[in-house]
């Protein structure tokens, strides 16, 4: 597949490495800030091809992760009424939230249903006039723009039977809180890069300046990411701290001018509660008053939200990159992704779940199985294992 | 598998080291083929119906039913399955022709020439009825390609409402020739690893005409009866130490179980597993992994090392068999887990799917 | 939020007043907005979250990293080269 097979080639990410191991004079301690980058980072053991000095962290960009103990258990609520149709993606249903899952609760008869796109969503609200469609409206700035369009057309097209449960967050005062927190080790960041393709990086800059933190805006795949290393550690090494775009070939400074607009016509900054990490302020999305009606909130009065959180989850220290999961002593052991404790092992991208997908609970030692795999490898024929 | 002590339920008879699942209620994932789904199997099925048989957990059970006056009864190949695959008809299918496939194919991997099945329907009211004689029409047409034949069953009608239109579940009989002996526990450090074509493509069949996840590609599931190349295979290469048939759960399910069985490690190499592009680019889009994807018409073998080349080639020469591969290799180290070594050249563990495999977003 | 795939628009077309297209991954088809990236053509790549294109893929960007490990390789064959 073009623009993304060959950001994965062997060679290429070898060279990126060679190139990071031979600048590299002391121990840097770096964050990539999406659930996405750390889904890439461990699924190709990218954090095992670099030196040692080289430390990364996992960020809290996981929204499905960070979404609020309150929000998750007003969803099922709302779920749980016979005249909705709770349209959500994937990674939500396995969330849990003070008393169980939407998978749950579909087991039980509510009508959950997977969409790909808000834009389903909508489509379902029009073919089916008799019944509430609400779709759970989490994410970055990223998925701001789909959501946005979808209230905008329901709101064009009448579609009264439809709203939105908005829970939105943002990247920069997720950093922000991160770098001013006590004990925080991260010296630079590689940025989100599908975010600044909706918003662009220019809010980056106060960041970089204020902590004097190198912040590289970077890509998903190998290369992407072994090149946005490489950067952000020759700008520690030099002692400079700017905002650097890698993924070029997706964003532009000023990051798409129509998602923008219309991202300001239906949203407003609001003050967020991140799951694991606690309230930061002017950290979220909320629909503007001209669309409240879409709200679901208001459409649907939830009544008083008991919560009630596992007392030994450890989420927050590893969406703030201070801990990492095999230091839990739950993880694998009473936290798996079928009976998640926390925040960071119910989405497919949470840190903790990544560990897990791609079985570091199962190592021996968390650096890594043994290297000396060559033995192995070069038993099968043709050394690729393909016959021709 | 690792130094750390394992959490143990004290009411177990299984030897499951991980914690139980929190539900009390029967969720999705317990259908998925993956770890729900053992869990269910290990605590639930195998400790209440005790029997060694059982417990082996191949895909067919085989059995010495009477004999007698010193003469060795013949060996019986014994499985079911039950099938409720939404929608009714998919590109390349429909859930007659996949029982009738599935059942056959888990005789067939087990070495088992299949012969007899049975087929019980439990019926909605209110299914129209033109759509089940299509389903059986398919099963017939399918029980003739596959040399089998339905011999008994059954038919019971649950009100509206309480079945999803139908459900079919086949049971299925074969013979095992004498001396064949195939099972996963024999796989040993140095045996290749096989599969006979592409992965993926039945899942994603299914996914794309999905509510929600419609694709306009026409990707059609890869449902076929393996009877033909299993035969042509044991023919060229008795000395194939198992076959299994990556069915729920994909082929990561069947080389857990395999890694799992046999207390021996599996190597897989990310680049010789041959994936069609479309199933890809569909795997891409929804944040799926190939692996973890059933496959319905497709069948991974163990071989010993020296045989396997000409193994391949002799799949190959099969309509079945055109996209063989060998995708990897038992090892010593590692007993009971299977890793992968990457595009890239990195190495990681290829786990057992927790329940459902949901597309992500992030 | 991230899995932003890169596809080829291969048609566009006006449905509800809103800019769509389809779009190929890999022989997959999928009916993708696209309207916040007016400015695509047939055959041009855009990246797509959730159904949406968020960006029009820029194909002289996308080579950057590959010409600037082209120059690394010359580099270094110029070092192993000098006396």
């Amino acid at each position: 597949m073009k623009f993304l097979d060959e950001y994965r080639d062997q060679a290429a990410t070898q060279q990126l490495a060679a190139a990071i191991a031979r600048i590299v004079t002391q121990p840097w301690t770096i964050m990539e800030v999406c659930g996405g980058q750390t889904h890439s980072i461990v699924k190709y053991g990218i954090d095992r091809i670099l030196p040692r000095e080289i430390e990364l962290v996992h960020g809290p960009g996981c929204p499905v992760c960070v979404t609020a103990l309150e929000m998750i258990d007003r969803a099922h609520a709302i779920a749980a009424r016979p005249e909705v149709i709770f349209c959500s993606f994937g990674d939500m249903l396995r969330v849990p939230g003070s008393r169980g899952d939407l998978l749950g609760l579909k087991a039980q008869g509510s009508d959950v249903r997977i969409v790909y796109s808000p834009l389903d969503a909508l489509n379902l609200a029009a073919a089916n006039p008799a019944r509430q469609v609400v779709f759970f409206a989490i994410g970055f700035e990223t998925t701001a723009p789909p959501n946005a369009m979808a209230v905008w057309q329901a709101k064009k097209r009448g579609l009264t039977n439809f709203s939105v449960l908005v829970s939105h967050v943002l990247v920069p005062p997720a950093m922000n809180a991160i770098l001013a927190a006590p004990g925080n080790r991260v010296r630079g960041f590689l940025g989100p890069g599908h975010v600044c393709t909706v918003v662009g990086y220019s809010e980056y800059e106060p960041i970089a300046r204020r902590f004097h933190v190198p912040i590289v805006v970077t890509g998903f795949e190998p290369l992407d990411l072994l090149e946005g290393l490489l950067r952000t550690i020759q700008q520690l090494e030099q002692g400079r701290a700017e905002v650097e775009n890698q993924y070029s070939r997706s964003v532009r400074p000023e990051g798409n001018r129509a998602s923008r607009t219309l991202i300001e016509e239906v949203f407003e900054v609001c003050d967020r509660k991140w799951r694991g990490i606690g309230m930061i302020p002017e950290s979220g999305y909320q629909l503007r008053p001209s669309y409240r009606e879409y709200d679901a909130e208001r459409r649907f009065s939830v009544n008083e939200i008991s919560t009630n959180e596992s007392p030994v989850c450890i989420s927050g220290e590893i969406l703030k990159g201070l801990k990492k999961p095999h230091h839990c002593p739950a993880f694998g052991r009473t936290c798996t992704p079928q009976n998640p404790l926390g925040a960071t092992m119910v989405s497919s991208e949470g840190a903790c779940a990544a560990y897990y997908a791609y079985g570091r609970h199962l190592e021996a030692s968390p650096e890594g199985l043994a290297t000396d795999r060559e033995d192995v490898i070069s038993l099968i024929p043709g050394g690729e294992g393909t016959l021709r | 598998m690792t130094a750390r002590d394992p959490v143990i339920d004290g009411e177990l008879l299984g030897v499951c080291p991980l914690p139980q699942s929190h539900y009390d209620r029967v969720v999705l994932g317990h259908g998925g083929g993956g770890l729900l789904t053992a869990e269910l199997i290990q605590r639930l099925f195998v400790p209440a119906f005790g029997n060694e048989v059982l417990a082996a957990l191949e895909d067919q059970a085989t059995l010495r039913v009477g004999g007698d006056n010193g003469v060795k009864a013949p060996r019986i190949a014994f499985t079911t399955d039950s099938f409720v695959v939404r929608p009714l008809f998919f590109p390349g299918g429909d859930i007659g022709r996949l029982a009738i496939h599935g059942t056959v194919n888990d005789l067939a991997v087990g070495g088992a020439q299949p012969l007899f099945l049975s087929a019980a329907f439990i019926l909605e009211e209110g299914m129209p009825l033109s759509d089940l004689k299509r389903i059986v029409a398919s099963m017939r047409a399918a029980c003739d390609d596959a040399g089998v034949a339905i011999v008994t069953g059954d038919t019971k009608v649950v009100d509206r409402g309480k079945g999803d239109q139908v459900f079919i579940t086949t049971t299925g009989i074969g013979l095992v020739p004498e001396g064949r002996s195939l099972s996963i526990r024999a796989a040993r450090p140095g045996d290749c690893i096989l599969v006979s074509g592409t992965i993926g493509d039945h899942g994603i069949a299914i996914m794309s005409v999905r509510e929600g996840l419609e694709f306009e590609t026409v990707l059609e599931s890869d449902s076929a009866p393996l009877t033909d190349l299993v035969r042509l295979m044991l023919e060229s290469c008795p000395s194939i130490r198992a076959m299994r048939d990556p069915t729920r759960g994909g082929v990561s399910s069947a080389l857990n179980e395999l890694a799992g069985a046999s207390r021996m490690g599996v190597v897989l190499n990310e680049s010789s597993i041959p994936v069609r592009a479309e199933v890809r680019g569909a795997c891409e889009m929804l944040g799926l992994d190939p692996l973890y994807v059933a496959n319905e018409g497709k069948l991974i073998a163990v071989v010993p090392r020296q045989d396997a080349e000409r193994l391949v080639a002799v799949m190959r020469t099969h309509p079945l068999g055109h996209q063989a591969s060998l995708i990897g290799e038992v090892v010593a180290a590692h007993p009971g887990m299977v890793t992968m070594k990457s595009r890239i050249g990195g190495e990681r563990i290829v786990a057992l799917l927790s329940g459902e495999q949901l597309p992500r977003i992030c | 939020m991230c899995l932003g795939i890169p596809g080829k628009v291969v048609e566009t077309y006006v449905e509800h007043d809103v800019l769509m297209g389809r779009v190929e991954f890999g022989g997959i088809f999928k009916r993708v907005c696209l309207e916040h990236t007016p400015e695509v053509r047939v055959d041009d790549y855009v990246l797509v979250h959730v159904g949406f294109a968020l960006s029009r893929i820029d194909e002289v960007e996308a080579k950057r990293v590959f010409e600037f490990l082209q120059g690394m390789n010359q580099l270094e064959d110029l070092e192993v080269r000098s006396p």
